[in-house]
């Protein structure tokens, strides 16, 4: 029997140098075991004094003793908790670095309708912000581009990779357009065409153009063959059959409203991502089985007149209506913030939801809305292992400290910038 | 003595020429035609003014001036005599705010983003700015515009006080006639008043860029005018200033937009020994005692909010309930004013269609507002408010002959005015008013005889003429002539027309019947209609909801009171010696801690049950923008050191009720980041409902926001005019303003005060603080280093997020730390900011706070506290009075809060949970002693608060269909107030949805 201590040596060892010399850790080659945790599955079961296996990437819960050898890496990870890997869902991460910067901003691309549009031809992996994430236990997330009416296709990565080839987890699976607001300007403001255009007008004939659009690309893909190919249809093949998932980026009622007739003309899976006032119609979204991206719960309420925790108590009532739903981090420097993402979850569990479901809105939930939950999400056997060890409760910052992360069996570094500029300034400061 | 009577009338007033006086020096075109306007009005009831009215008086005007009025006057041989019994003459009403006859104001088009203009366009010897205007004089600039004036004698106005409402200090008005006649004989007084107020208007000039600057700029122009009294070679002429003291003399009128402005009026004009007259904006009933110690007269307005168009629910969820409330409780605004004894005028200003003055007038009294007052309000009182009470406002002997005559009593549903004089002529209003022709009559009609009776009002009589059997008739009348028409008692299909001419008891003249012949006809009146007396009667006034303090959705008709309390068996963090105690007692008595221990007991105060909870001193917030209006950037120059938070404190911001439910009890809320040297600070503590004074943390030493880096040098600018644009020029523009700083302190007696100096003499005098937005070390070292030259300490660097790079360095200068928990890479100056930043300045002995300069982040900031201790092992105890003891430390309040300890303020959370987890949630937060948020009453709260809204929302469905105008509903969004638009947290769903209006995508590939 022999303690996995290679990598935590090796982490203390790097531990000074740049984020440059950072580097992705190669594929699994022994297998691990992890003894004497809390395990919190993801689906809401918790499993105390739980052992965990990881052979060649994939996890299995082990019911009897392990079996410890040589040949088997052994973590004691007695009195922590395991979860699975964080998956933060709706983000730039990676297409920007320094929001006020516009050389760093990749996210955004001129036009109307771009499908062909695709996030991870433009995902930096070695984005800064990228290892802060992986220390607080987010493992995955869905690039997404934004801007136009269709803005592009996104795709799940993982978060320890060399190119946006290996971080590729799951690859443009998801087409987003972001829908025009249904509502008249506040307090009467005036646009460019100034306060006498009706914006709901303006924004419904908008999205008209979006159903033509699909109509014409249904029909062309109805043919194999064509004299010119368009690549703006052809990068719509996966909504019609179901393999990719629409996301309609809006919040209010009547956007959701038309959204929702949107999918339903075309028979597409329908994800919403922002719904900031999703919780006005929890039930139709549930019984239309439209699964909800949602805004950043650490928001204020959207209508001055609403509760003062409105945005913190969302989650509960979607879930009380049995809506599928996650949360993300999609505001202006939001990528920075991704971190913060289990906190969230844990306000939203101080707001109605059990400690469980809360988890399951950051791991299982998004793995479902992704089209990932056959791979991740919870700690089920047969699953990538994309588990993370933390010394206290991964939802509160007041115990949280990530011990050790997985990702697809791959022992992480869980080191940062952060981490590195707090170790040279306590060597200044002989702290 | 001939009796004119009103069968000539119309022709009167086709031909009268108009302007009696004619004037001398200019020549005539035609033959001397002079005219003495000698008129006697008799048997009128003559409302000599709002407290005395005269039954069957005469009133004798000559010269467009009055004569005489009164009940036993002599009528003399060569005045016109107009007979009017029945009717009622009022004095014409006195509007004090009018811009009739002036330009329309051009608007600015100030842009943020625009090159910058830093002195006045104004061509001449002027002010320094373009909105100081006060050599304006609008009687050079009035002309004489019928069309308006016509629209405003229908209502019964005479004379107003007219000024082009533009710019913040605005020159004077005149008072004119509404006469159509030349300007020279129109105006009745060249100045009546000089005129203020906060808003910039046409000028183009950067400054002021915010409510604060408009503020500063006024007290100094006070102070430079003073100055400019002893007239200094260094000023040369200035005209601007020159007449600004000559206007001191008259009434100083100072029109506002909100509330609030009321007081921050009032405020300037104590400060400089004036007394304002407000021009309010509608709004004032909701603070009508503090309206009321202002000890100022106002001038209300009567345009009322417009209905809304309700009908979609999920958009009205985004109108909030004040602005429904408000819809409501408009009308009662005149009324709170009489009640609550306050001088007032009614202006028809701000009308967006003048024929809805009367109906809102009547709505007014309708709501509690007395005839009697209104009236007052229409005439003596505004001309007493501009000093021309000695001219018209009442009808006195020697008083320009502004009059009208009404069919009743002015304000009643049923009556109309007829004629409206204005410096002795007569204006048509609704002549056909004079001839009533309403009673039962004896007609003759050749041989036969029958009985007329007419009944109604002109324009609306309904007659029959009664024989044997009873026949309708059709009546037409113009004036004295009158048609009758009715079916021929022989063929019913055949029609008796009739033509006569009305005498004032008969009607006479031909017909021809349905056979053709000719016939004469007379009608004799035996019996005149009964007048209404009861026409004054107005509808009940309905029932309105309540004023609530402060006026949103969570305001409360009482705002909540101290109470002694005692928190029982609670965890308690003391934040002092003895650490965290647990199954501790808290007791509060009259605002303060008085004990903290265990087994306390004290009869006077309510128990409040703490077992498993958590008490915590109330959470200080070191850097915030909540509660703050107009602009909380006066971007406009470098050093604005004059601009001040606590001119601009907005006590109705949802934000701060929405702090409270985090705990916060007080905030710092600072001037932004755009300017190195920005403005005052103001300390609040939140106490919920109070006014902005109330809100103010009391005897606190003042500070500064200064701001260094990104912001300053307008990074996001490609061609940034303002000096500096660098972190080079930042150092200069600080060395450069304490150099003069310490020139001015210098020069003798006699020099200019300037606001902007004195504040940074009192920096180097430690009388006022620093807090300093900075980022990056080079920086954060340049400030320090000035600072150290000049002699003063730097008291917080806040941000800060590279300060852990140099700890030791503010260590050493006795620099305060303000920084966020884990906030970076949003921009290139916090690229290296990391989450343990707090923790090592701490470490190297900084005495360091967790701000948010976030509404919604403050809300949490316990929470952000923790991420220290998660990052970098903190303490809890530490880590809590990062949000606690340690800003007021930083804020010199810790001797009264920050911790609990007896003798300090009962500023308290009861919190569900550890305080620094993720879980806890305030259920009390305690300001005071008085618990300002209370999560069980909130709940009820929200229910209260829709059901308010809804019974708001159905009293508008029944509005529109009453047939009132409505409007589409828009959502009510505050701006979130942030340091500076590159700071870019963008939590608001506003800003979301913003970028999602078509009109704003611009995608278009070129």
């Amino acid at each position: 029997m022999k303690k996995l201590l290679i990598p935590i040596f090796c982490f203390l060892g790097l531990s000074l140098m740049a984020q440059e010399t950072m580097h992705p850790s190669p594929a699994q080659t022994k297998k691990i075991v992890i003894t004497g945790a809390t395990l919190h599955i993801g689906n809401g079961q918790v499993i105390s004094n739980g052992t965990v296996s990881i052979d060649k990437g994939k996890l299995t819960i082990l019911t009897s003793a392990p079996t410890l050898s040589a040949d088997v890496d052994h973590i004691d990870a007695t009195g922590k908790h395991i979860y699975p890997g964080v998956i933060a869902p709706n983000t730039n991460l990676g297409l920007v670095e320094v929001s006020s910067t516009k050389s760093t901003v990749d996210y955004d691309e001129l036009g109307e309708i771009n499908p062909n549009i695709r996030s991870i031809v433009a995902y930096n992996t070695d984005s800064k912000v990228i290892n802060t994430l992986r220390t607080n236990g987010v493992l995955l997330a869905q690039i997404v581009p934004q801007g136009g009416l269709i803005s592009g296709s996104s795709t799940i990565v993982q978060l320890d990779a060399w190119n946006w080839e290996d971080a590729a987890y799951a690859l443009d699976n998801g087409v987003h357009m972001t829908f025009p607001a249904l509502i008249n300007r506040p307090n009467g403001g005036g646009g460019r065409r100034g306060a006498d255009s009706d914006p709901v007008k303006a924004g419904l004939e908008r999205i008209e153009s979006g159903r033509v659009f699909f109509r014409e690309a249904k029909a062309y893909l109805n043919e194999k063959t064509h004299a010119a190919i368009n690549l703006k249809f052809e990068a719509t093949k996966g909504l019609f059959d179901r393999t990719k998932s629409l996301y309609v980026h809006c919040d209010l009622v009547k956007e959701m409203l038309t959204a929702i007739d949107f999918a339903k003309e075309f028979n597409f899976k329908l994800v919403i991502a922002g719904g900031a006032d999703s919780w006005m119609i929890a039930d139709i979204l549930a019984a239309n089985q439209v699964a909800v991206i949602l805004h950043e719960p650490h928001a204020l309420p959207a209508a001055e007149d609403d509760a003062v925790d409105q945005p913190y108590k969302t989650g509960a009532q979607l879930q009380k209506a049995g809506v599928l739903f996650t949360i993300c981090q999609d505001s202006g420097d939001g990528y920075t913030q991704i971190r913060n993402l289990p906190f969230m979850a844990g306000t939203m569990s101080a707001y109605g939801l059990t400690r469980e479901e809360a988890l399951s809105a950051i791991t299982l939930n998004p793995a479902k809305i992704l089209g990932i939950a056959d791979r991740t999400g919870s700690l089920e056997n047969g699953k990538d292992a994309n588990i993370v060890i933390c010394q206290g409760d991964l939802l509160d910052m007041k115990s949280s400290v990530v011990t050790h992360a997985f990702i697809q069996g791959r022992a992480i570094d869980l080191n940062n910038k952060h981490t590195q500029l707090y170790n040279r300034y306590k060597y200044k400061y002989n702290l | 003595m001939k009796i004119f009577s009103f069968r000539s009338l119309g022709v009167l007033l086709t031909f009268l020429v108009h302007g009696l006086q004619a004037q001398v020096t200019f020549p005539i075109n035609d033959v001397a035609n002079p005219r003495a306007g000698y008129y006697a009005f008799v048997h009128a009831t003559v409302v000599k003014d709002a407290k005395t009215t005269l039954q069957n008086a005469t009133l004798i005007i000559k010269q467009g001036r009055i004569e005489a009025v009164g009940t036993a006057v002599a009528i003399p041989k060569d005045a016109v005599v107009i007979e009017c019994k029945g009717k009622f003459i009022y004095p014409s009403f006195v509007d004090a705010f009018s811009d009739y006859g002036m330009e329309a104001v051009s608007a600015s088009n100030y842009s943020y983003r625009a090159p910058s203009q830093m002195l006045s366009n104004t061509k001449g010897p002027f002010s320094w700015n373009q909105a100081l205007k006060s050599e304006v004089e609008h009687a050079k600039h009035f002309v004489v515009n019928e069309s308006k004036a016509k629209d405003l004698r229908k209502l019964g106005f005479g004379s107003v006080s007219t000024l082009q409402a533009d710019g913040i200090s605005r020159g004077t008005s005149a008072l004119v006639s509404l006469a159509k006649d030349r300007e020279n004989m129109v105006i009745l007084k060249e100045k009546t008043a000089a005129h203020f107020s906060f808003e910039k208007g046409s000028s183009t000039q950067d400054y002021p860029g915010s409510l604060m600057g408009s503020v500063a700029l006024l007290r100094q122009n006070f102070l430079d005018a003073q100055w400019y009294k002893s007239k200094p070679a260094q000023e040369g002429l200035n005209l601007s200033l020159d007449r600004f003291n000559q206007n001191a003399g008259l009434p100083q009128i100072f029109a506002v937009t909100e509330k609030w402005n009321v007081l921050r009026a009032d405020k300037i004009g104590d400060e400089f020994g004036v007394q304002y007259i407000i021009k309010g904006s509608g709004d004032e009933y909701q603070r009508i005692d503090e309206m009321k110690a202002t000890k100022a007269a106002f001038i209300l307005p009567l345009a009322f909010p417009q209905t809304i168009d309700v009908e979609d629910p999920t958009d009205m969820r985004f109108v909030n309930v004040a602005e429904l409330k408000h819809w409501e409780l408009a009308p009662t605004n005149p009324a709170a004013f009489e009640k609550a004894n306050i001088s007032f005028a009614l202006t028809a200003n701000g009308l967006k269609d003048v024929t809805t003055f009367l109906p809102n007038l009547r709505k007014a009294i309708q709501y509690g507002l007395s005839e009697q007052r209104a009236l007052e309000a229409l005439t003596v009182t505004p001309a007493q408010l501009l000093g021309v009470a000695d001219l018209v406002g009442t009808l006195d002997q020697g008083k320009v002959a502004n009059f009208f005559i009404s069919t009743g009593p002015v304000f009643a549903e049923k009556s109309a005015i007829i004629e409206n004089w204005v410096q002795g002529s007569a204006y048509a209003v609704q002549t056909d008013l004079w001839t009533n022709l309403a009673g039962t009559y004896q007609v003759s009609l050749g041989a036969n005889t029958a009985k007329l009776v007419i009944q109604g009002e002109p324009g609306s009589y309904k007659a029959s003429l009664i024989a044997s059997d009873t026949t309708q008739v059709d009546l037409s009348q113009k004036d004295q002539l009158v048609n009758l028409g009715y079916a021929s008692k022989a063929d019913k299909s055949q029609r008796v027309r009739l033509t006569g001419s009305y005498d004032g008891t008969s009607i006479s003249g031909t017909g021809q019947l349905a056979s053709g012949n000719w016939i004469s006809w007379k009608a004799i009146r035996s019996e005149a209609a009964k007048s209404d007396s009861s026409l004054a009667k107005v509808t009940k006034p309905e029932a309105v909801g309540d004023v609530v303090f402060p006026f949103n959705g969570f305001g409360q008709k009482t705002i909540a009171k101290q109470e002694n309390l005692l928190i029982q068996h609670a965890t308690v963090w003391t934040n002092e010696k003895q650490g965290v105690l647990k199954d501790a007692d808290v007791l509060v008595k009259a605002g303060k801690i008085v004990q903290v221990g265990k087994g306390l007991k004290d009869a006077s105060a309510r128990i409040v049950d703490g077992t498993g909870k958590h008490v915590t001193a109330g959470i200080i917030d070191e850097h915030s923008h909540v509660g703050a209006t107009g602009g909380i950037n006066e971007c406009t120059q470098s050093v604005t050191a004059e601009a001040r938070i606590a001119d601009v404190i907005d006590p109705d911001d949802v934000d701060i009720y929405r702090q409270l439910s985090g705990g916060v009890t007080a905030s710092h809320i600072l001037h932004g980041s755009c300017n190195v040297i920005g403005g005052q600070t103001q300390l609040l503590k939140f106490r919920w409902g109070q006014n902005a004074e109330a809100l103010k943390f009391s005897n606190w030493d003042p500070f500064i926001k200064f701001a260094l880096g990104e912001n300053v040098k307008r990074s996001w600018n490609t061609s940034n005019p303002r000096f500096p644009d660098t972190r080079m020029g930042v150092e200069q523009v600080l060395t450069d303003a304490f150099t003069r700083a310490r020139d001015y302190e210098k020069q003798g007696p006699g020099k200019r005060i300037d606001l902007e100096l004195e504040t940074l003499l009192e920096i180097l005098n430690k009388k006022r603080f620093i807090t300093c937005h900075s980022y990056v070390q080079s920086e954060i070292n340049a400030i320090l280093k000035v600072a150290d030259k000049f002699g003063f300490t730097v008291n917080t660097l806040t941000h800060i997020l590279e300060g852990y790079k140099v700890a030791d360095k503010m260590k050493a200068h006795g620099a305060s730390a303000s920084t966020f928990g884990d906030w970076w890479n949003y921009k290139m100056e916090v690229l290296d900011a990391i989450p343990q930043n707090a923790a090592i300045m701490q470490a190297v002995g900084v005495n360091v706070a967790i701000n948010s300069d976030d509404a919604e982040m403050a809300r949490r900031l316990n929470q952000e506290a923790a991420k220290s201790v998660k990052y970098a092992g903190m303490s809890e105890e530490d880590a809590l009075k990062m949000v606690t003891l340690n800003p007021a430390k930083m804020l010199h309040v810790a001797d009264r809060v920050g911790s609990i300890a007896p003798g300090k303020d009962a500023d308290l959370v009861i919190w569900s949970d550890h305080p620094l987890s993720i879980y806890a949630k305030s259920e009390k937060t305690i300001v005071d002693g008085t618990v300002v948020f209370d999560r069980a009453e909130d709940a009820k709260l929200q229910v209260s608060l829709q059901a308010e809204k809804q019974r708001l929302i159905q009293k508008m469905i029944a509005s529109k269909k009453g047939g009132a105008p409505t409007r589409a509903s828009a959502p009510s969004v505050k701006k979130q107030n942030m340091c500076e638009e590159d700071h870019n947290h963008d939590k608001s769903l506003w800003e979301r949805i913003a970028s999602r209006y078509i009109d704003d995508v611009d995608h278009t590939i070129e």
